[in-house]
This record gives C-alpha cells, structure tokens and sequence, in this order.
C-alpha cells in the first residue's frame, strides 16, 4: 500500500507536499527537479526537502496556480517509493575522519546499552545518506545509520556546539558546519570542512551522497 | 580603478546592511533567500535612479546613517520616512538627489516605519557572495554590517534617473493591518482564528529573522500538546506559534526550516509592511478564505 502524497497551499506564494516519510520527499524532489530541468515546471523559485514534506515556493503569488498545476500533474503520474523503503544513496562516497572522543559518548552508550567502543563501531560500520538540509548552511541530515544510534536530543541544549562536532538526535546523524547553540549528542569532532563558500557547491555534503565515517584514531586518517 | 565615488561611512545607527533581493534557490543546501526586508521600498529606489534590482542599498535600521560622499553620486532615499539631511539642509525621500563630493547624508530616526533604504546610482562595488550582497544575519553569509570608517566604492552609473519624485505612502503609524491564510499546521492549535481576534504588539525581540508578538498566547490543541512537528520549510510570512504561544512572523532572514506550526502565512504584498513594523507598534491580522 502506498500512501498518497498530500498537496496543501501554503499561503499566496507557494505549496507544501506532506509525504509518507524521507525517502519519498527526496524521491519526489529528484522528479520535480528532472522535470523543472525540462522545462515541465514553470515559476518555481526554490526547493525545500524536510523530514516529511517538499515546499515549493513560486517566484510571485502569480505564478502559484500555474505552478500547482504543474505539480499536481508531476504527482498524478509520479510512482512513490514504498514507505519505510531504505533511502538509495546515489552519489559519491565522502569519507569523514571523526575523533570519538565528545562529550556525549558515554551519554549515548547509557541511551543505547552500548559500549563507547560499540557506538563508534555502529557509527562507522555501515554508510549513511545525505537526506536534507536546513538547520544551517552546511549543515545535513544523515540518514539511514545503525537503527541502535536512535537517541534523544540532549534535555538541555548546549549555548555552544564547536564547529566539526559529529552528532546524534532521533534517527540522524549530523555534523556541525560551524559553531553554533545545539542540541544533539556529541559522539565525536572531525576537521572536515563542511561549507566553504568559495566551493561549488560550498555545501560537502548534497543531497543522495553517501557518508562513511572512520575512526581517526585507529585508521591513521588524521591524528 | 574605474570607480566613480565612494561613500564613507560615519555612523551606521542600530543596524546598517548592504541588501538586494537575496539569494533564492539554495534552501536545499540550508542557505536562506535573505535580502531587504521591505523589498517594494528596495524596487522603489532601484527605480527611482532607472536601474535593475542588481544593485545593492543599504538598509538603515531605525535611522542614524550618516555617510560622506568623495566624488558626486546620485541617490534615493525609500522606505522608512525620517528627517533626513545633506551638510544639515533638508533631503528629499522617494526622489533622487545629487550628493556632491565632500558633504554629508544624515539619515535621521524615522518618523513612520523602521527601515529606510539608501540606494546609490551604479551600485556598490561589493563582491557578492553566492549571487547576492544581502547580509544574511541568521547565518552570516554576505558582506558584514557596515562600521564606522567602512568605504563603501560606487560603480560608474548606467541609465538615467527617469522619475523626479515617487507618490508612496508611508509605513503608519498606527496598527499595522496585514492580510493572511490560515496555515497548513492550524489544526495544531486549540483556536486558529483567535490570531484575527486580537491585536498584537510588536515585541522589542524583534529582528530581520522575524516580528516576534505579544498577546494572549494562542494555545496548541489538546491532542497536539506536548507533539513534535518533524521540521519543515518555512517562508517569509509564514506565522509560527512555539510551544509559548506567541507567534513569530518571519521576515527575510528566517531559517530555512522550523519545527513548530504554521498557524497562519501573511500575503505577499502585505509582509514588507510587517517589516516596517516598529517594536511596540500594534499588529492586526485579516484571516482571507481561500
């Protein structure tokens, strides 16, 4: 069974698609961007993937009702992945070097029942996927870990999460581009430069790619 | 140097930004549009001087620019009306005026309305970063707040100035009015009309992030207390209720995600009023049917 995708207006100038989970939200946004490509989306300013939802905001309120129509279409002949379907990683591979060494390591070994040296395993043992953005420039939610990592955010958040900072919250992984009040887990530090503006595109980590952790401290990656 | 003049800043006042339109299409990659806050008065002094919205100004925040021209350059003043002065004559507002080399724009705190916009004839000569020189102040990409001592270059001027003077209507003063749709998220709170039945007051917390209000808080509905919204994008506009109650109204600096309901999203054409909302002033919203 698969659920259908929901198309909300959200105010005068763009739509919100509310969708069975994140794998379909990237699913969907790949389709709207291979059709806008060609030509098939018109008036459409920018792209918003979350957890559950893709906005799309129209470049003017003039250009909304052309824009849903458009959209309306792409979904009425668009075939959803399945809902819980792993996420397909389609893009390179980027290896990040991480220093277990944060402050919330022991925390998430008591959370998960397992041992700082397990955590680490679980965290780097398998590849996890870009999902999508927003927290800050840079920043990226990774999907798809070790279902053992699923912990809480921290009950108070930090005034202060350094740039580099690897994280755990919920279903996600993440890494702090720069320093900035946080809330996740802090399992680790890399020194991987997450968004540089000069770069194209300035963000590491886009959307599809996958990520490989490694422990710096036995792979001889980085000292 | 093919430079035509400089301005050469004195005093900048609470809070003084390059800005132009922003920086649309990189939300995906966490990069919000930004840009000025009052857009129509931006597009107001990019027109006034006959050039494309390209162009940089610089947005003044509650007054109290003073910059000092070396070379002439044509400029406009848009936006938040103020007693505004060149070597401490009267300048005009909403018509572009020479400022010659050697004298002094002062730009004084506003009468009506919270932001005035300094547009100059050729633009700055800003490197932009990512396609836009707007000052991002949530993420801190674009060029830095302007300081004293800051010399700002200006392009050499392409166009004509094609209008003397613009008939616009000042931010009021009074309670601001600002038309909206229920949002998608409203069915999160207990009573989402009760933001129409109110009037709201402008909280000193205020920023180009968003007009955060005062009021009686609008409250979740019992079966959504205590839930968690998985987060989602937002838009300039959108009307987001924490956990407290008080509604946030983004403006162009908003984050490019949140993770609490969307009770309601100003029109369009109605958020570069909220932007000229002064902290203290009184909100209004006009909840439209579809």
């Amino acid at each position: 069974m698969t659920a259908r995708a929901v198309l909300l207006p959200y105010g005068d100038t763009a739509l919100i698609v509310e969708l069975a989970d994140l794998g379909q939200v990237l699913a969907l946004h790949e389709a709207v961007t291979e059709r806008r490509q060609g030509g098939g989306v018109l008036g459409l300013l920018d792209v918003v993937p979350a957890a559950r939802t893709l906005l799309l905001v129209a470049d003017t309120p003039a250009d909304l009702p052309r824009l849903r129509d458009h959209v309306g279409a792409l979904l009425r002949a668009w075939q959803p992945p399945e809902p819980g379907a792993p996420i397909p990683s389609d893009g390179p591979t980027v290896r990040i070097p991480v220093r277990y060494n944060g402050p919330d390591l022991a925390d998430v070994a008591g959370l998960t029942g397992l041992s700082p040296a397990e955590v680490v395993e679980a965290h780097t043992g398998q590849p996890w996927t870009v999902g999508f953005g927003g927290f800050a420039p840079g920043f990226s939610y990774l999907v798809g870990g070790d279902p053992r990592l699923e912990v809480p955010r921290r009950a108070e958040p930090r005034t202060r999460v350094p740039a580099g900072a690897v994280g755990l919250a919920g279903p996600f992984s993440g890494i702090y581009p720069r320093s900035s009040p946080g809330g996740w887990q802090v399992i680790g530090e890399t020194d991987v430069v997450l968004w540089d503006v000069d770069r194209d595109p300035p963000a590491l980590l886009q959307p599809g790619a996958s990520v490989q952790f490694v422990d710096a401290t036995t792979s001889g990656g980085v000292p | 140097m093919n430079l035509h003049a400089e301005l050469e800043v004195l005093e900048t006042g609470p809070l003084a930004l390059l800005e132009d339109l922003g920086r649309p299409g990189l939300a995906a990659q966490g990069v919000g549009r930004s840009g000025a806050a009052d857009r129509g008065s931006f597009l107001l002094g990019a027109r006034l001087l006959g050039q494309g919205p390209a162009h940089a100004a610089v947005e003044a925040t509650y007054g109290g620019l003073s910059v000092r021209a070396r070379g002439s350059v044509t400029v406009v003043l848009t936006g938040a009306p103020g007693p505004a002065t060149v070597d401490d004559r009267p300048a005009p507002h909403a018509a572009p005026f020479l400022l010659r080399g050697g004298q002094v724009l002062r730009i004084g705190q506003p009468t009506t309305g919270l932001r005035t916009y300094l547009s100059v004839r050729g633009g700055f000569a800003v490197a932009p970063v990512l396609g836009s020189r707007s000052t991002d102040t949530l993420s801190g990409i674009g060029p830095a707040p302007l300081k004293p001592g800051d010399v700002l270059p200006v392009e050499p001027p392409v166009g004509e100035p094609t209008v003397d003077v613009a008939p616009v209507a000042d931010p009021t003063e009074g309670v601001v009015v600002l038309r909206a749709l229920l949002g998608h998220r409203d069915h999160w709170l207990a009573d989402p009309p009760a933001l129409e039945r109110q009037t709201w007051t402008v909280s000193l917390h205020s920023d180009r992030v968003g007009l955060r209000l005062d009021g009686d808080p609008l409250e979740r509905h019992p079966d959504r207390t205590g839930a968690e919204l998985p987060s989602e994008g937002l838009v300039r506009g959108a009307v987001q209720v924490p956990p407290g109650g008080q509604p946030v109204l983004f403006l162009a600096d908003h984050p490019v995600t949140g993770g609490y309901p969307v009770v309601a999203v100003v029109l369009e054409a109605d958020v570069d009023r909220a932007a000229q909302a002064v902290p203290g002033q009184q909100v209004r919203f006009r909840l439209q049917r579809r």
